[in-house]
């Protein structure tokens, strides 16, 4: 479970999105990544093939190890900003 | 009909240098970036609306701060997030941006796509709760999150120290450090080191951070295994050599921790050089597959330049004056500027570049692909993510007859998946190199388009069936 550091930096207020049905809190402008992680949460997806639980790996945007589906579209979550209201579904495969 | 003079695709330290040297000489220049700011990986912006307290006393978030005032205040357009995803001959660059779909054209381009990280496989390296080094510091840098609050960080390279440091920094506890190299490897870097006492003393200061907090240093160890625990990971590591090969006779510890960040150095990103058929050459020592360059960054294609990481490993401030040549190079390809005015405004640039260089080139050898780790990949071990490849099935295509990178992906799916290879080629590679006795010989991926996976409808639009405009037939 990731923990946000909070004496260097000052961060815009929580805002709720929304993880599988569940609302989380997450700090508008930090990556969708680090809510899910912040979160508690760490599975992002189940690998096409073998089903293994995956999560972010390169953070950078390389591997799609993170992708989940954001308002409907699929993208890495390490690449995507938190903004209020945001849908996130997690345990994708391909097509689905 | 060209949009631009040039168009610089990276805002690392080398882009942006290349873009500000282009347009001080009158250049009409475009910087794209992926990410919302110039800056690459080193010098990564925190994210909009954060405010950070420390910039003063961050000297790589002061370097980006400076940086990024400069790209504003100068001419250079920019396009921040905005994905290349495809780069045609002449230039043509397609990108997705916010908005949308966006191209431009230039008769010159600079590539400076920075690295991606190696990690070299292990049992239960996909395991959510491992990620990479240089993620890690992404966390760390960008985020300002620890990446668990018990986390082992393990493999080779500057960035061990550099994250455990900056873990402690941020108030986490480091179960331990795993290191490849023992303690003395970083001094026989000792005359590079004399030229940069700045990187030089910025490692030490890691090191001594580390000491103070009591955290463990394993010297020549690996990361031999991964598994989940009640409380998060176990980790099994292993005494190795020189050479990184794990010691069969001897038991290394079991740490316990609720995070791992592993990394085994940089590979240059080639995507883009590879795509536009630029002359590739393997240099293992300074991370892999590059574009073939002459001394001021031009390619093998005309009017292609490459400055960075991303053309091989030297380190930021090189990569800054690599970028800077290359920009005079591109303005001088234009006729902007003349022979003699490129000549003389090139030289302080190299001679920098001459000194500050050489650390950079020791620290990348040190961080170059070790084949004894490829070697000791269980052949059950997943080595490309994407598809679930194994290294047996890699090792059975090999026998069946695969005798490079493509034919293996071809006939396993390695290398298939939405990564495109990314993660895995590296392994790949040196799996076939074992085999067919050649490291060049085994080859690198075929570059395809689009460079990175874009939903179908973000080109296209979203249109129903009855929107087609479906001709009359002509009459028979």
């Amino acid at each position: 479970m990731w923990k946000r550091e909070t004496r260097e930096v000052r961060r815009p207020d929580f805002v709720e999105i929304f993880v599988d049905g569940r609302a989380i809190p997450a700090h508008p402008g930090e990556s969708v990544a680090t809510a899910l992680f912040s979160a508690g949460i760490s599975t992002f997806r189940y690998s096409p093939r073998g089903g293994f639980p995956r999560a972010a790996f390169c953070m950078m945007g390389s591997c799609q190890e993170c992708v989940v589906r954001i308002d409907g579209k699929r993208m890495p979550a390490c690449q995507a900003s938190v903004e209020a209201g945001l849908e996130i579904e997690t345990g994708g495969r391909p097509n689905g | 009909m060209a949009d631009v003079d040039l168009i610089v695709i990276g805002a690392g330290p080398a882009g942006a240098s290349a873009a500000l040297a282009a347009d001080e000489c009158g250049l009409d220049t475009l910087l794209i970036d992926e990410n919302q700011a110039a800056g690459g990986q080193v010098y990564r912006a925190t994210p909009e609306g954060f405010e950070t307290r420390a910039v003063a006393r961050d000297p790589d978030k002061k370097t980006g701060e400076v940086l990024r005032e400069r790209i504003g205040a100068s001419r250079v357009r920019t396009a921040f997030r905005h994905q290349v995803w495809s780069v045609g001959p002449g230039f043509r660059v397609d990108c997705v941006g916010p908005e949308g779909p966006a191209s431009w054209s230039a008769p010159q381009l600079v590539v400076a796509t920075g690295t991606t990280e190696r990690v070299i496989p292990f049992e239960g390296w996909t395991l959510p709760g491992v990620i990479g080094l240089a993620g890690a510091t992404i966390a760390l840098k960008s985020q300002h999150a620890l990446p668990g609050q018990r986390p082992i960080v393990a493999g080779c390279g500057p960035l061990l120290l550099a994250v455990a440091a900056g873990i402690l920094k941020a108030g986490g506890q480091v179960e331990a450090v795993v290191d490849l190299a023992g303690p003395g490897d970083w001094l026989r870097l000792w005359s590079a080191m004399l030229r940069r006492p700045d990187l030089a003393g910025r490692g030490a200061r890691w090191y001594a951070q580390v000491r103070a907090h009591g955290v463990p240093i394993l010297h020549r160890h690996t990361v031999r295994a991964v598994e989940t625990s009640a409380d998060g990971l176990r980790i099994r590591t292993a005494p190795v050599d020189r050479q990184g090969r794990i010691n069969p006779n001897a038991n290394g510890q079991d740490l316990q921790g609720d995070a791992l960040a592993i990394g085994h150095g940089l590979v240059p990103n080639t995507e883009i050089t590879r795509l536009l058929g630029a002359k590739h050459r393997y240099v293992a020592e300074a991370g892999g597959w590059l574009a073939e360059r002459d001394t001021f960054g031009r390619s093998s294609v005309p009017g292609l330049f490459v400055a960075g990481d991303g053309a091989g490993i030297t380190g930021a401030v090189p990569a800054a004056h690599e970028g800077w040549i290359a920009g005079l190079a591109a303005a001088q390809g234009m006729g902007a500027i003349d022979d003699a005015t490129f000549a003389g405004k090139t030289r302080a640039p190299r001679r920098a570049l001459r000194r500050t260089s050489p650390f950079g080139a020791a620290i990348a050898g040190l961080m170059a692909v070790r084949t004894a780790q490829v070697e000791d990949i269980p052949a059950d071990t997943i080595v490309c993510r994407c598809e679930d490849v194994t290294r047996g099935e890699i090792e059975q295509a090999i026998t069946s007859g695969a005798r490079e990178v493509n034919q293996l992906k071809a006939w396993t799916r390695c290398g298939m998946g939405p990564c495109q290879g990314r993660t895995c080629g590296e392994v790949a590679g040196a799996l076939v190199a074992r085999q067919v006795g050649d490291r060049t010989g085994a080859g690198l991926w075929t570059a395809r388009v689009p460079l990175r996976p874009i939903p179908v409808d973000t080109l296209t639009g979203h249109y129903d069936y009855q929107d087609i405009p479906i001709p009359r037939a002509a009459p028979l």
